[in-house]
């Protein structure tokens, strides 16, 4: 299949993951996400899948943590509060080693906050979000099209590093309607085998076991050592970020939805004379600090711009280090930056207001 | 090497030995402890139904977090008390597995009871081991939901007063309501009677999942004997003088065809 089609961020997204080949989806209804399990439970008997609307997140992703032991495609999707309960099972996935993929349209918080678009979930998605000394995988795309191609790359990496991977998204991409071309379908039959998962012994090969228990703290630390060997290399070879007007002086840094209104504030920053650029992360984590560093020879400043009161701002401020000022604009809670209050910090920034 | 390669001397006949769904290992249950028993009464009758090949287990939180070390079948190890929901993803993906938990009090009938329910409510077709000893055993004896009404632990070091802790939770009372339950039943480990009960008890735990009748519960009254501060003997007399008592012994439900016939013939008396 090709050709645009219409679909609202949720459906699409839901598609995008059927499509790679997701046949096992467990949910529990919270605004502003609720169009993906409903899409899902009408979808995936279609394909032979299985849908359980679960009794919690709790419940919820601990089915995720059981399908994706057993060697499936599965995922799970909710919204802030629900996430939060769900880092239980995050940490015990990344310790164990299941693959699956968590979705999180968030909202304002904390608390539990507002049901409008937010970004306030940064910290949590990009730290690990659990107990623990872990990482996920976390993409923040900022349009339909490529929360339905972070999708395919998000199954594909999970299977690849066997992690958990975040699809950070917000009330608003969840809920706006764009045409998007979806991918072919993948056939979950067509993946390769997962030796490593729970699917019986058939009394042919030892069992196999999915187990993040280690009493013994030398054993435990190895573990450790091991994920985090697997998260260098992750943060070698997958970031991605975009770029644009990558030849300005001054860079607005930007995700998600906000990033699609910095571009409007930029483009009337350009028209007024500045040398303005975006700088996008699409990997939240591994944090694109690659991307920084073909403009950090030639930046004046960066301004941050964030639908939180200074998350990502942390991770800018790393990747500089102090090489140009560093200055920060958030609104939170679900309230929507304007691309007019982002032109005034931009011009701030180009007159030198920026701070370290 | 097992016993069973070894070479057995001539006219010698093997009269008990290790079930093959067992691993070959010491466990580290304390002496005097239920666990090993309960144990072996799952790995036989998962020999004994010749389904241990397409066994997939859950282990839980608790004294018997390491089971997925002593049987021997693929294994989850669940956090504390999600393992319904870890198994209801194992056996949504793989139907014709025969999935199964193995649950202690603390786990399942605290901290993981809604996931008990709603497997029960969803009509799972798993098998659920509940291990009812009346303690938390592996953090050093608390007050588990299960602990009797003035029994010592830990945070009820004057006895569980009610008035403060509330009552004793009775699971299979609670769980053979649901309409998706397909066998509930709860047996002690007290004696070579009741633990033979228990066997069959287990048996058709599995059985009720084989036959496709929703999620099958045995809960198993098991002795703590260090936790409880009692030698081993008196551990299992106590089952039956003052758990038994608390917790009827006996089917709750069966929806099997066989349960059903039974079921007919005592309303006919």
């Amino acid at each position: 299949m090709s050709g645009k089609v219409l679909m609202k961020g949720n459906e699409a997204l839901a598609e995008a993951a059927v499509r790679a080949g997701c046949r096992f989806f467990f949910g529990y209804p919270i605004t502003p996400q609720n169009e993906i399990p409903e899409y899902m439970s009408g979808r995936l008997p279609e394909v032979g899948g299985q849908f359980i609307q679960a009794e919690s997140e709790l419940a919820a992703i601990n089915m995720v943590y059981g399908a994706g032991g057993a060697g499936a495609r599965a995922m799970t999707s909710s919204s802030s509060p629900g996430v939060s309960l769900k880092q239980e099972g995050i940490s015990y996935m990344a310790a164990a080693e299941v693959p699956g993929v968590i979705v999180n349209m968030v909202r304002g918080g904390p608390g539990l906050g507002g049901i409008q678009p937010a970004q306030s979930d940064y910290f949590q998605a990009t730290r690990g979000g659990g107990h623990g000394d872990y990482r996920t995988i976390v993409f923040g795309p900022a349009t339909v099209q490529e929360m339905v191609d972070v999708v395919g790359k998000a199954f594909e990496l999970a299977d690849k590093y066997r992690t958990p991977v975040v699809i950070l998204g917000d009330g608003m991409l969840g809920q706006m309607m764009e045409p998007v071309v979806l991918p072919e379908p993948i056939d979950p039959a067509s993946l390769p085998p997962k030796a490593w998962a729970t699917t019986g012994t058939g009394g042919r090969r030892p069992p196999v076991v999915i187990n993040s228990l280690y009493l013994d703290a030398a054993e435990c630390e190895a573990m450790n050592r091991r994920l985090q060997a697997k998260y260098r290399e992750i943060c070698a070879r997958e970031q991605m970020a975009e770029i644009a007007f990558p030849d300005s002086e001054y860079f607005v840094a930007a995700y998600g939805t906000t990033a699609r209104i910095c571009r409007m504030a930029i483009q009337e920053a350009r028209a007024r004379g500045h040398r303005v650029g975006l700088l996008r992360p699409v990997t939240l984590w591994p944090f694109p600090a690659e991307a920084f560093e073909t403009v950090i020879g030639r930046a004046k400043g960066f301004l941050t711009v964030e639908m939180s009161l200074g998350q990502m701002v942390e991770d800018v401020r790393l990747v500089v280090a102090g090489r140009a000022p560093v200055s920060f604009y958030g609104r939170t809670g679900g309230v929507v930056p304007s691309s007019d209050e982002i032109l005034i910090e931009i011009e701030k920034m180009v007159e030198g207001g920026g701070s370290m | 090497m097992t016993s069973r390669d070894t070479e057995r001397p001539l006219g010698a006949e093997v009269v008990y030995e290790r079930p093959r769904a067992l691993a070959d290992v010491v466990t580290h249950y304390c002496p005097g402890c239920t666990h090993g028993i309960a144990h072996r009464l799952v790995a036989e009758v998962l020999d004994e139904l010749d389904v241990a090949g397409r066994a997939i287990g859950v282990a839980s939180v608790g004294c018997s977090v390491l089971a997925y070390k002593y049987f021997n079948v693929d294994m989850q190890q669940a956090a504390h008390g999600r393992a319904p929901a870890v198994a209801t993803g194992i056996k949504r993906v793989h139907p014709e597995a025969v999935v199964f938990t193995y649950q202690g009090d603390g786990d399942l009938a605290a901290i993981g009871t809604a996931e008990i329910i709603h497997a029960a409510m969803r009509g799972e077709n798993l098998t659920v081991i509940f291990i009812n000893n009346a303690i938390f055993g592996m953090t050093g004896g608390q007050m588990a939901p299960t602990t009797l009404v003035a029994q010592k632990t830990t945070t009820t070091p004057r006895g569980r007063d009610p008035a403060r802790a509330g009552y004793p939770i009775r699971v299979c009372e609670m769980v053979s309501v649901l309409d998706g339950a397909g066998y509930v039943a709860r047996a002690a480990l007290s004696s070579p009677s009741n633990i033979a009960r228990a066997k069959k008890a287990v048996r058709k735990a599995f059985e009720s999942q084989l036959g496709g009748y929703g999620l099958g519960l045995v809960e198993l009254l098991s002795s703590c004997n260090v936790n409880w501060g009692m030698s081993p003997g008196d551990a299992l007399r106590w089952i039956e003088t003052d758990m038994i008592p608390v917790y009827p012994l006996g089917v709750f439900k069966d929806r099997s065809e066989a349960g059903a016939e039974a079921a007919r013939m005592e309303v006919a008396g």
